[in-house]
């Protein structure tokens, strides 16, 4: 299963280092990396996939959650399907 | 790749103006639940609820986590109790209600539906027995919703069934008087109910329907009007053209859910309904989304027409995205449950004369309408019978869901609390319906209703 993982806060420096330590250490691959800033607000959208994964989704979830915590960063990780089937005919 | 634009979108969609899926509503048939002893019959009802939908709630809410998307509502509808219970020799149906608010609370769903009858023509001996149990049955329980047919446009009108409504409505007002008569918000009168609508308080699980299915009812007020605030000015061809793209993006993602918890649970899907929920909270309005077409105030001319376009795009930008559209699939009009409509009576905009009308082209009816405690039985069927012949003559379902508040009058307001909301109460027309009602008999069926 593939997942889109979002970032959303202030810049900073690190944030990517800090997401991606927390998905390599599960095993979930970074497949798309994609950055902009919008209205001073940095947003990172990773396409991940998460089919050699280690844990739970819902771990997964709560530890990318815990590392967003750490920098002030709203993290949230969906389906990838969602992105698709909502756009696409 | 990845369109980050849509990305982006989904996620203000979800955070800003609250997209969310209102309900997954499993449908279980209790028809094998029948037993000549009420108490073996209960017991029966009791496994099969707690057995079917032991894992509802975990699986939508594992589902909800990985798509992100809410799910405020996990509801159970199962079949009209009026069908179980006459093969018992009970005289009284509580029971069965009290049974069904267990069950509910073991599986830790939010609401039942199906402590129903359907009585279009005529009433049985269950029917009887079932109707009488309501005010009880609903002031004992908490998550158990009623529901009664009286008219369809097949039958005509019911009207000996739709007096004994408004006495049941007035019972269940004065048991249910310590929390505002909230058992009122519980039950609903139609015309012409559906077999597989996921909404409460009117779900049940109709005869015609699977042994269990998932339904699910989408929301989303708040993305529709966001969407129209990209538009202002523009033509009502690129209105409807945006309030369909914006439902067709909506239905697709309440379908992809239920199809996955569908397909986690080993039950077939049903249906998707396509109607526009509010909720009380600020953004999540259907009568913004008319006021955001032009209107000053919702209630003003112009409401209808504004309705009838925004109920019309929705269903045809859903029907494309869906693979089975059903349930009742329409804007709700519900007072106490939508922030903008509270605030169009509280100024006078709106009144209940208008809100009949706008019944005509939208998916419900008189939903969650507060009217003076005093207002009398025969008032009350007089404007379920006017509904009535709305959705009969019309060939659509109407409801009423009305709560004549014990104690209250015009100028003060009901709190419900929660999803249910608060609402000023509105006035009522003060002359007598009483000889109209007491006619009792049935309204024949409308002659377009005989197509074979």
């Amino acid at each position: 299963m593939k997942a889109v993982v979002t970032i959303i806060g202030k810049d900073n420096i690190g944030i990517i280092s800090k997401f991606s330590t927390v998905l390599a250490k599960e095993n979930v691959n970074i497949l798309d990396i994609n950055q902009t800033v919008m209205q001073e607000y940095f947003t990172m959208i990773m396409l991940v996939d998460l089919d050699m994964m280690k844990i739970k989704f819902s771990d997964l979830q709560n530890k990318l959650t815990e590392a967003g915590k750490q920098i002030s960063m709203t993290v949230r990780i969906q389906h990838e399907d969602i992105f698709n089937t909502m756009y696409e005919v | 790749m990845l369109n980050t634009k849509n990305v982006i979108e989904t996620i203000k969609m979800i955070d800003r103006y609250k997209f969310d899926i209102r309900t997954i509503t499993m449908g279980i048939s209790l028809l094998d639940c029948c037993d000549s002893d009420g108490k073996k019959s209960r017991q029966k009802i009791y496994d099969k609820i707690t057995k079917t939908a032991e894992k509802l709630v975990p699986t939508v809410e594992e589902v909800e986590k990985e798509y992100g998307i809410p799910v405020i509502n996990k509801r159970i509808a199962v079949t009209p109790i009026s069908l179980i219970g006459s093969a018992s020799s009970d005289k009284n149906y509580v029971e069965y209600a009290r049974v069904l608010d267990k069950a509910a609370s073991e599986v830790g769903i939010d609401f039942l539906g199906g402590f129903s009858a359907l009585v279009q023509k005529g009433q049985t001996k269950g029917d009887q027995i079932l109707i009488n149990s309501i005010p009880e049955a609903l002031s004992v329980t908490q998550k158990v919703c009623s529901s009664v047919n009286v008219a369809s446009t097949k039958a005509g009108i019911n009207m000996d069934a739709v007096k004994l409504m408004g006495k049941i409505i007035k019972n269940t007002a004065y048991l249910t008087k310590d929390e505002d008569s909230l058992g009122c918000a519980k039950l609903v009168v139609f015309a012409n109910a559906v077999e597989d609508n996921p909404f409460m308080a009117g779900a049940f699980h109709g005869v015609g329907e699977n042994e269990s299915c998932l339904s699910v009812g989408v929301s989303g007020p708040g993305v529709v009007k966001t969407a129209l605030e990209k538009v202002k000015g523009e033509s009502f061809d690129v209105v409807s053209d945006t309030i369909k793209k914006t439902a067709f993006k909506i239905t697709r993602a309440g379908e992809l859910m239920v199809k996955e918890v569908s397909n986690r649970l080993g039950i077939p899907f049903g249906i998707m309904d396509l109607s526009l929920a509010p909720t009380p909270e600020i953004g999540d309005s259907v009568a913004r989304i008319l006021e955001e077409m032009g209107l000053e105030s919702c209630g003003t001319h112009g409401t209808t027409a504004a309705l009838a376009l925004l109920n019309d795009a929705v269903k045809k930008g859903g029907i494309m995205a869906s693979s089975h559209v059903g349930g009742l699939s329409g804007a709700f009009i519900p007072v106490s449950e939508d922030e903008g409509m509270i605030q169009a009576v509280n100024k006078s905009s709106m009144n209940l004369e208008k809100l009949e009308a706008m019944t005509c082209v939208c998916s419900v009816g008189l939903d969650m309408i507060a009217i003076p405690g005093d207002t009398s039985e025969s008032t009350i069927s007089a404007i379920i019978a006017d509904e009535c012949a709305i959705g009969v003559i019309n060939n659509k379902s109407t409801a009423v869901r009305l709560i004549p508040v014990y104690g209250k009058g015009i100028g003060e307001e009901a709190e419900f609390g929660g999803l249910l909301g608060r609402a000023p109460i509105m006035a009522v027309n003060k002359y007598s319906s009483e000889a109209f009602v007491a006619r009792g008999g049935r309204i024949p069926a409308p002659v377009h209703s005989f197509k074979n």
